[in-house]
């Protein structure tokens, strides 16, 4: 059974000057539980397709469905990670992390101790009254973290959000996130242009193309790889084998392109 | 490494020292500018280098003070100038800042308002004085009107602006969490212009301080404004210096307590 699908999504962006068709007929399933890539070149669509799934930008044509049903009747599922963290600098960390139930109206005092002890979990009891420019990039990356998490969201989506951290605090939030995600059984959409990244936390990656944004080919990652946490899974043999075979197909496509 | 330890710690007591004399300098010339000023104005004042009926005299001025507030007039004229520059203030800021609440709101109503907010804050607000003493009739009514309505306009115009630099980020965490549109309003939009509100705070201390005293010209008959085109009418300038060293005084007490609520609310920054 599929958890997520899309039918036929098609979006137009239009100016005066005339429009652009930004994403072409993408039609995918992700089934419950499951974590899936969107890679490819900047200009692709992939945040076009990421706030479309979010219900954050009303497709042109085509409708998703989540758990059979339409999008619009499930918003409080979704949670969604952006590439910056966007933490309120006016908030302390408690009172960001809990704005999403405070907007949904579901804060309560029990709520409130759980997002204090998902922050002690993620290693962040320190900082739980002070304010988001007192911490450094990767602390704040995982306070935006259980904010989108406390919520309960069935389904993740993440704009690139390792993007903007330095490489080392990335492979670390890397692995966090996904064992995180593992235990609570979350499904997930990724959005990023490193292939290492797609292929170290995704079970499936859908490579996009550019003008239009369009799905060009699904790569499965093996099984061996799935299983391993992000970090192992760049030392194992099939990662490399996968990454070249990634790699020669973006640059495929971008030769094409230029051509073009 | 004794001795570089001690180096260290003494390089942060020069430091410090370095710190506190320039601060220490910066005030000890504040406070010779402002004797020096006062001094040179006694003096040429006392030997008829300039004036004395026209630029009157600092001592000339203390004596009518300390008059002023023995017999209780200076308390009565005060106090009425310093209402309705505060009404004013308070009432052209906030209004200020609700219309371009609205403006937010409605797109569409801020394109077609566009070209008279462009007129309205370039056509000199004191120019209605007339209209609104008319309309409103002599009272603190119409002064405190003046008041607000020199600042209102451009509270709109920077407010509104701030509103729409906000970081469209900030909105679409908000919304992904399924906000409605007065909900983003507070928890983003409005606490995210804050800094930009607290410099039109500044600015309409100002402002106000214009509206009224020019409001006070045109019709009142009393207030500190009044009391300056009272002592241009009798020629009695010691009265006009006066009310606008008690206008200056004042009007820097406002701009500091803003500066204190700047330090309050955008600690955070």
């Amino acid at each position: 059974m599929s958890f997520l699908s899309l039918n036929h999504i098609e979006h137009y962006y239009f100016s005066k000057q005339g429009y652009t068709k930004a994403l072409e007929d993408i039609s995918f399933s992700v089934p419950e539980g499951s974590f899936i890539s969107l890679l490819g070149p900047s200009g692709c669509g992939k945040t076009t397709l990421l706030s479309i799934i979010a219900g954050i930008l009303q497709s042109t044509r085509g409708e998703i469905t989540l758990q059979e049903k339409p999008l619009s009747a499930s918003k409080s599922d979704i949670g969604y990670m952006l590439q910056q963290d966007y933490l309120f600098p006016w908030k302390t960390i408690l009172d960001n992390v809990t704005v999403g139930p405070k907007v949904q109206k579901t804060e309560t005092r029990a709520l409130k101790e759980k997002a204090i002890q998902m922050l002690e979990d993620i290693g962040l009891s320190k900082v739980i009254d002070s304010y988001p420019q007192s911490l450094s990039g990767g602390m704040r990356q995982r306070a935006a973290l259980v904010r989108t998490l406390i919520t309960d969201p069935k389904l993740l989506l993440l704009d690139e959000p390792f993007s903007a951290l330095d490489f080392q605090t990335k492979l670390k939030l890397e692995d966090l996130v996904s064992s995180l995600l593992k235990d609570f059984n979350k499904t997930s959409v990724l959005v990023t242009h490193d292939i290492g990244e797609a292929i170290a936390m995704s079970d499936k990656i859908y490579l996009m193309k550019a003008n239009p944004g369009k799905i060009h080919q699904v790569f499965e990652v093996p099984i061996e790889i799935r299983n391993l946490s992000p970090f192992q899974a760049r030392k194992h043999i099939k990662y490399q084998q996968l990454f070249d075979r990634v790699w020669e197909e973006l640059n495929a496509l971008e030769s094409q392109t230029a051509i073009r | 490494m004794n001795h570089k330890q001690l180096s260290d710690s003494q390089l942060f007591e020069q430091y410090k020292k370095q710190v506190t004399s320039e601060r220490r300098n910066t005030l000890l010339w504040q406070i010779i500018i402002f004797i020096s000023f006062f001094s040179i104005w006694e003096f040429a004042s006392q030997f008829g280098l300039i004036d004395r009926l026209i630029f009157s005299s600092p001592s000339q001025i203390w004596t009518l003070f300390l008059e002023k507030l023995q017999d209780g007039s200076l308390w009565y004229h005060l106090r009425i100038t310093l209402f309705e520059t505060i009404a004013g203030f308070f009432i052209g800021t906030i209004a200020g800042i609700i219309l371009a609440a609205i403006l937010w709101w409605s797109d569409k109503l801020s394109k077609v308002l566009d070209p008279y907010l462009v007129v309205l804050n370039a056509l000199p607000k004191v120019a209605l004085g007339p209209i609104i003493i008319v309309a409103m009739g002599p009272g603190y009514f119409s002064i405190i009107t003046m008041g607000a309505i020199i600042s209102v306009i451009i509270t709109t115009l920077v407010v509104y602006s701030a509103f729409n630099e906000v970081d469209v980020n900030y909105v679409k965490v908000l919304k992904s969490f399924g906000a409605s549109k007065w909900q983003y309003f507070t928890e983003a939009i409005f606490p995210a212009s804050l800094p930009a509100m607290i410099s039109t705070f500044k600015v309409n201390v100002g402002l106000s301080w214009v509206g009224v005293i020019v409001g006070e010209f045109l019709v009142a008959s009393e207030g500190l404004g009044y009391l300056i085109v009272y002592g241009f009418q009798v020629f009695d300038f010691t009265l006009v210096l006066y009310s606008l060293l008690l206008v200056a005084f004042f009007a820097a007490i406002m701009y500091q307590i803003v500066e204190k609520l700047e330090n309050i609310l955008i600690k955070n920054k």
